[in-house]
């Protein structure tokens, strides 16, 4: 009898969690089934052919996966030519904004000069101009350094765009290494360069991976500079081949969308090995798996 | 011998003087070794360019030759006067109020709904949520243009599933709706940005202080808006500031959408530099943009970190 009574009075609670979970899984799905949604056809779109995709937008490949697509991107040579030039343009941004904002970074946490604190506030106003502000006069600028027509024109200010922004992430990681470990290294006789080189750098691995993923998302990704800077379409990176793709074949979906495959499936095994450390980039750290 | 012990005293003071000397010369060597090179790059293509365009304003200026053709304001009357340009104004602040009223709040509930409790599953729906922001632009938009086919994308088949008879709408090429829709793909390619913001504030928040407000008698509603909103303070104001800016910034997926078209209909700030600022080249009227860009991004940024973020650093950057 008493445990009918507290049975009955814990039912309606059960059920209002229940409720609440199920409510909570179908908004989920229903998310995920936007967001799965366009990939998913567009996916699909590259293994069909045009006359399906215009008789039945969302449908399977009934008429047997339309392999042709695939191997005409594949088999261009325009297609290498642009994975070449993004790998050179992303190694290029990456390592030279990584490099060069953990020596600011540095010289900004560890090492005390007359006009530290200025030179930092100057490079902090670069955190203010997005590179899409300001890309006209960084345009001209290119023009007037002869850099039109060559990744370097495309490499170097996306560089001088990121760096702001690595050197804040990188400074506050620097500063909380404890300064009795500096205090030791050189009591050892460690060189300041020496400390930077073998005790900070190797202890703020996580950071500097954190840095280089969003560099290398940045750089992988970046459209409106080269599309700019680079006329000459054998120097264009992957982002600016589709537009090749798009003009060349006019209405091709299925071509197109089999490009847009491609380029998507790199993309989606990068972001689940590195998730890590985009979330940690851009969470500075607070949001662990 | 008092005066051998002063020079040898001399001497060693002499020594001391040179080996720091010495040091600070290698200190101020490291110091510009590791410097210059940053500073070299960051001076060269951000902040002279950008301080240069102020001057490049004030000149009629096709971009070839030097700048002879001074005409003062003239440029940013023109620019005033020009109906096109007030649209493109006025959409980009559209977007960044929507992007404020529906997106931001959209993906604090989510968050709420992931982060919170422990939900099994919730770190799958989080990496697949988030899968739209590592595509790149272009590609977001050349899925979305397929998906927006008027005779036959997704969209319209959808539409057509849930509301039988309606209309296909051009989605992209109706001039009263195609703001709303690129303001859709925009939503769709960055919530999951802000999601992943919104958890990681939620991390912060202390759990003790909700349990106790619930268990001080506290609704769901009150414990929501009272302990939780309040505490997540720092991340909402830090998204808010992104979504801001982000909304000024919105160039190649509008681009590749639309270009700013159906008739300006989807014309915003960036389209604008680059439609009447570098394809025609109109440099100096295209400085006279990028200025106007510079101080609404400039005096949206100082204000907003003085006057609200203010509380959120411990040593502010500016």
């Amino acid at each position: 009898m008493e445990s009918t009574r507290t049975l009955k009075m814990l039912t309606p609670l059960l059920n209002e969690r229940r409720l609440a979970l199920l409510i909570r899984y179908a908004v989920l799905i229903l998310l995920t089934v936007i967001v799965a949604g366009p990939v998913l056809t567009a996916v699909l779109g590259g293994m069909r052919t045009n006359g399906e995709f215009l008789s039945r937008p969302f449908d399977l490949p009934r008429q047997g996966i339309q392999w042709q697509h695939y191997t005409a991107v594949l088999k261009s040579s325009e297609f290498w030519q642009a994975t070449r030039n993004s790998f050179v343009i992303t190694a290029g941004i990456t390592v030279l904004n990584v490099s060069l904002a953990s020596l600011l970074a540095f010289v900004f946490s560890r090492v005390y000069f007359f006009g530290r604190g200025l030179l930092f506030n100057i490079l902090s106003i670069g955190l203010l101009f997005p590179i899409v502000v300001a890309i006209l006069p960084v345009f001209i600028q290119i023009r007037d350094l002869g850099l039109i027509n060559s990744l370097w024109g495309v490499i170097l200010p996306m560089v001088a765009f990121g760096l702001p922004g690595s050197v804040v992430i990188l400074r506050s990681f620097f500063m909380a290494v404890p300064i009795e470990l500096e205090d030791a290294s050189y009591i050892d006789g460690c060189s300041t360069f020496g400390f930077f080189r073998y005790i900070l750098l190797p202890l703020s691995r996580p950071a500097l991976t954190a840095v280089a993923t969003l560099q290398v998302i940045v750089g992988w990704n970046e459209y409106f500079l080269p599309l700019l800077v680079l006329n000459d379409p054998n120097k264009w990176p992957l982002p600016l081949g589709i537009m090749r793709y798009q003009g060349q074949y006019g209405t091709d979906w299925a071509r197109v969308m089999a490009y847009v495959t491609i380029l998507i499936v790199p993309a989606l095994i990068f972001y689940v090995v590195a998730e890590k450390y985009i979330v940690t980039g851009l969470t500075g750290g607070e949001l662990k798996g | 011998m008092s005066a051998l012990r002063s020079y040898a005293s001399t001497a060693t003071r002499s020594q001391a003087s040179r080996d720091k000397l010495r040091n600070n010369l290698r200190k101020a060597l490291l110091i510009f070794l590791f410097v210059a090179p940053g500073m070299a790059i960051f001076l060269t293509f951000l902040l002279i360019p950008v301080l240069g365009s102020v001057r490049y304003s004030l000149y009629k200026w096709d971009g070839f030759g030097p700048l002879t053709n001074y005409v003062e304001l003239a440029n940013y009357e023109r620019l005033y006067n020009h109906s096109v340009f007030r649209l493109a104004v006025q959409h980009s602040f559209m977007l960044m109020a929507m992007s404020i009223t529906i997106q931001l709040p959209m993906a604090l509930a989510i968050a709420l709904l992931v982060g919170r409790g422990a939900l099994p599953g919730s770190r799958i729906f989080r990496l697949l949520l988030f899968v739209p922001y590592v595509f790149s632009e272009p590609i977001t938009a050349i899925i979305w243009l397929y998906v927006l086919h008027p005779q036959s994308g997704l969209a319209n088949l959808t539409l057509d599933a849930l509301l039988p008879g309606t209309n296909r709408v051009a989605w992209l090429g109706d001039r009263d709706i195609v703001l709303y829709s690129v303001f859709g793909v925009l939503t769709w390619k960055y919530f999951g940005f802000y999601m992943i913001l919104y958890m990681a504030g939620l991390q912060g928040v202390n759990k003790d202080l909700e349990e106790a407000a619930r268990v001080d008698g506290a609704n769901w509603r009150q414990v929501l808006w009272k302990i939780t909103l309040p505490l997540m303070g720092n991340t909402i104001r830090l998204t808010v500031f992104l979504s801001v800016l982000g909304s000024f910034q919105q160039f190649v997926t509008i681009w590749v959408l639309t270009q700013g078209g159906p008739v300006n209909g989807s014309e915003v700030l960036a389209t604008y530099l680059y439609k009447y600022g570098i394809q025609r080249f109109n440099l100096g009227y295209g400085s006279a943009v990028a200025v106007v860009l510079f101080m609404i991004t400039l005096v949206f940024s100082l204000g907003y970190q003085r006057l609200v973020m203010r509380q959120d650093y411990s040593a502010e950057v500016f």
